[in-house]
């Protein structure tokens, strides 16, 4: 007698959807036990978890400041992951476009011009869409795994980052902190509402989720996409060049990864500091998955967990939980989430080896 | 056979053996003998029954009726392991080694009861020593040739002292002076005792090398001969059937320039086990139908993807198109040019699984039916062209929003040949058109062809199915081992020498076989 894992025959369309929502479910069961065990009331951890930041204006848009750019790097990440492009290496590009937008602000520290935070947006772009280019041309050209190569980028982004604000851009009247100047008001972005860090990005964020969605879905370049992650073979067969897909998809992903760190650095932030995020490109692949790979999708998926970080971090507030189990509960989401996937897919059957007649 | 008192019971002995899958019958009653210190030549187009045969043997399949005897004793053989236990060895036509590892890892792997590896290093050594196959067991599999490599699976199953050695295809990876090797090895092998059962089809080999045959047509042994009193032509005409003769030709076609022009075109094979293609020349004329026939895995899909534009040639002008050099352009390239292909994979090459027909249908047709613009897919026009499909070819699903996954592999195979013949190509490559389509569904698709030729295209058919390219084309050619023979008209061709090019007989005058046969 042994297990036997065996595809199904016809999935039902209605669970692919539905099994997100079943796996946020069962984590927040799993959670509860979790909270439990560690000696937290259940119930009112999940409230302040999941409930309370939802209450205040202010929570409402800490909400959306922290989805936005999670919404922005999973879109990007999304239209790689449907072409089989695996660039796990968002931190690092969005590093490195909060060093290019960053840089090009405390150049022009002076100037007080409308076109100052475009252009660091622009740099912001290049800085990502340059660091994921090295993935890009080692995979065409040396069919180099881009999911080491983006993912060890990540850790050279990082070290660069402190190189910089630990030396060439570290503010000279910083009494020695490690971070730079703060930034120009010009080259901040405008604020949203008043009394809370809410700024524009969440529009452009939205604009690029909406794009997103007309690109993958309507245009020849996001059919593209779709097939050669599908069935390669099609895609040879059609003519659809793979590696034209890589360059295209990696750029994509950095390029949106490099504009969210500009908006971290010209928002909330201020100036370059050692850390500009606190692994916004890893959970945006757990919220391109979560949601589907879907731009619409990606978006619920990047307020859920953009509630989970506020939500931890309340929770740490208002009932001592450690920071930890933000973490632990995040990587639970995903777990389920994969795990309720391959069911859907497959089925674990109880199997006796076939005998035949004598 | 009428065996006397003292004949020693065969070593193995298949009766009346059945094996039914859905809707196929791939073994009907097979009997056959293999003695001791033979060599068996088990011969048969794909799609004969041998594979299954020889899985039934190394228990890999269970036979649904039938009796298997091994040295005149009744034994089920429940899997492979049993058989080796028996004392039943495998060379199976595609290798399964690790790449990363030793000589000595991998059989080792292979052994149901390994000893230890210095040992068996030292064992191996003997064994390839002993039979002239010279293998290194240190060496690691991914710095050997593909002999090499070969020589790794039969020195595996060697080692296990095997009285009866089943070979799948073995040449088909090996250069002529390591077939000369491994027949010297087998000669001997069975000179010792163990017997042997050779599966290939080509015709030559098993006239060099075994006394005796069963050639295997439609899952039936069709005969028994001796290859040494056979010649190649007659084992052909047995192998592929004389019955083909009675298949209506369709009326001489009005031809007019050349439309497709293939010259020189060399391909080096894309894996270990693919197919060069050497030199490769012809042409196909406005309103003509050129046929290529060939066992599978000759280079019909390397060909395939070579005219497709999937693997560029060399030269700009190993390929024209209406005159035009295409061999450096790619497949959208060439669709432009007026040259559109039917791949002989529906799921996953022709046609993605998981999209709807909709999207099937700007697959390939995004250019040639204006299915873009602007970059972006006009959705109303991409599913009035699935519905033109769907209604043209009577593709029986529920809708054009339905997934091609969700398709019959006929109907599927309707729809990827309808989207090709509607884009109006000048050119069409089609690969095994009518392949698990029903008789119906069939004539439909040939008739499509025959029309399309009609209306000046060239059309370009790969298949395995004789009967169909004999009905089809006015001109024949046969792919074997990437070396495509000239066309020439299907009318002045007979079975035989379409049987002897399949089999890899080049050059031979059929007519002494004609007097062979007479003997």
């Amino acid at each position: 007698m042994a297990f036997r894992i065996e595809p199904r025959r016809a999935p039902p369309a209605s669970l692919f959807y539905l099994t997100p929502v079943l796996a946020v479910a069962v984590t927040v069961v799993l959670g509860a036990l979790l909270f439990a065990a560690l000696g937290y009331a259940p119930g009112a951890t999940l409230y302040h978890f999941f409930v309370s930041p939802l209450t205040t204006v202010n929570g409402l848009a800490e909400l959306v400041l922290k989805a936005t750019p999670l919404a922005m790097i999973g879109v990007g990440l999304a239209a790689g992951f449907r072409a089989n492009v695996w660039n796990i290496g968002a931190e690092g590009q969005l590093t490195l476009g909060a060093i290019a937008g960053g840089m090009t602000a405390l150049e022009l520290i002076d100037v007080d011009a409308p076109w100052v935070l475009p252009l660091m947006a622009l740099a912001g772009v290049a800085g990502g869409m340059a660091w994921a280019a090295i993935p890009a041309f080692l995979k065409v050209r040396f069919d180099v795994s881009e999911i080491l190569t983006s993912l060890m980028l990540t850790y050279v982004a990082g070290l660069l980052l402190a190189l910089l604000v630990h030396g060439p851009l570290k503010d000279p009247t910083g009494y020695g902190f490690p971070q730079s100047a703060m930034f120009a008001p010009s080259a901040n972005l405008p604020m949203l509402v008043n009394g809370t860090r809410l700024n524009a990005g969440a529009l452009v964020g939205l604009a690029v989720v909406l794009g997103a969605w007309l690109v993958l879905a309507r245009t020849i370049v996001g059919f593209q996409i779709r097939v050669v992650g599908e069935a390669p073979a099609a895609a040879r067969y059609a003519g659809f060049s793979a590696p034209r897909i890589v360059w295209l998809t990696l750029l994509a992903g950095g390029g949106l990864a490099g504009l969210a760190g500009v908006f971290e650095v010209a928002g909330p932030i201020g100036q370059l500091v050692p850390s500009i995020s606190p692994g916004y490109g890893f959970t945006a692949i757990i919220v391109a998955f979560l949601g589907r790979l879907h731009p619409v999708g990606i978006l619920l998926a990047a307020l859920l967990m953009a509630l989970s970080y506020i939500g931890g971090e309340n929770a740490q507030v208002a009932v001592n939980l450690p920071r930890a189990a933000t973490g632990v509960f995040q990587g639970l989401l995903l777990f389920v989430l994969l795990a309720s996937d391959f069911l859907v897919r497959y089925r674990i059957r109880l199997a006796r080896p076939a005998r035949a007649a004598p | 056979m009428d065996l006397g008192e003292s004949a020693p019971a065969p070593r193995l002995s298949l009766r009346g053996i059945v094996k039914r899958f859905p809707g196929v019958v791939a073994n009907d009653a097979v009997s056959l003998d293999v003695r001791q210190g033979e060599i068996h030549g088990l011969i048969g187009e794909n799609g004969a029954g041998k594979s299954t045969l020889v899985k039934i043997i190394d228990g890999v399949l269970q036979p649904d009726e039938g009796e298997i005897l091994w040295q005149g004793r009744p034994v089920t053989i429940p899997d492979p392991r049993a058989a080796r236990r028996l004392g039943i060895g495998m060379v199976f036509q595609h290798f399964s080694l690790f790449e990363a590892m030793s000589v000595v890892e991998n059989v080792a792997l292979g052994l149901d009861d390994p000893p230890p590896r210095n040992r068996l290093a030292a064992e191996i050594r003997d064994v390839a020593a002993d039979y002239g196959l010279p293998l290194d067991p240190a060496r690691d599999v991914h710095t050997l040739s593909v002999g090499e490599r070969q020589r790794i699976e039969i020195v595996r199953a060697l080692l296990q002292k095997p009285r009866l050695l089943i070979m799948d295809e073995p040449t088909s990876v090996l250069t002529p002076q390591e077939v000369e090797r491994l027949f010297a090895t087998l000669r001997r092998l069975a000179g010792e005792g163990c017997s042997i059962l050779y599966i290939s089809h080509k015709l030559q080999e098993i006239t060099a090398l075994c006394e005796r045959a069963t050639i295997l047509r439609g899952g039936k042994v069709v005969a028994a001969c001796d290859p040494r009193r056979e010649t190649a032509g007659s084992m052909a005409q047995m192998m592929i059937g004389a019955e083909l003769r009675t298949v209506a030709r369709r009326s001489g076609a009005v031809v007019g320039a050349p439309r497709l022009v293939v010259e020189g075109l060399d391909l080096p094979a894309s894996d270990p086990h693919g197919v060069a293609l050497k030199g490769i020349g012809f042409e196909v004329r406005a309103g003509e139908i050129v046929g290529i026939a060939g066992v599978a895995g000759n280079g019909q899909g390397e060909l395939e993807q070579a005219l497709a534009g999937e693997r560029p040639a060399a030269r700009p002008e190993a390929i024209r198109i209406d005159g035009r050099p295409a061999g450096r352009l790619g497949p959208d390239e060439r669709r432009a040019a007026g040259l559109c292909c039917v791949p002989e994979e529906r799921n996953g090459h022709g046609a993605v699984p998981g999209f709807t027909l909709v999207e099937n249908g700007i697959l390939s047709a995004h250019h040639r039916r204006g299915l873009v613009g602007g970059g972006l897919i006009r959705l109303r026009k991409a599913r009035a062209f699935a519905a033109e499909i769907v209604s043209a070819f009577d593709v029986r699903t529920p809708g054009v929003d339905a997934a091609a996954s969700s398709l019959s592999g006929g109907n599927l195979q309707k729809f990827v040949v309808g989207r090709e013949i509607l884009q109006g190509p000048g050119v069409l490559v089609v690969s095994q058109p009518t392949w698990g389509v029903d008789a119906g569904a069939a004539a439909a698709i040939h008739a499509a062809l025959i029309r399309l030729a009609g209306e000046g295209a060239a059309i370009l058919v790969i298949s395995q199915d004789l009967d169909e390219l004999l009905m089809l084309s006015d001109r024949l050619a046969v792919i074997n081992g990437g070396v495509l023979s000239p066309p020439r008209p299907t009318d002045a061709m007979s079975v035989e020498e379409i049987g002897l090019l399949m089999g890899g007989v080049h050059g031979v005058d059929p007519a002494p076989a004609e007097a062979a046969h007479g003997v």
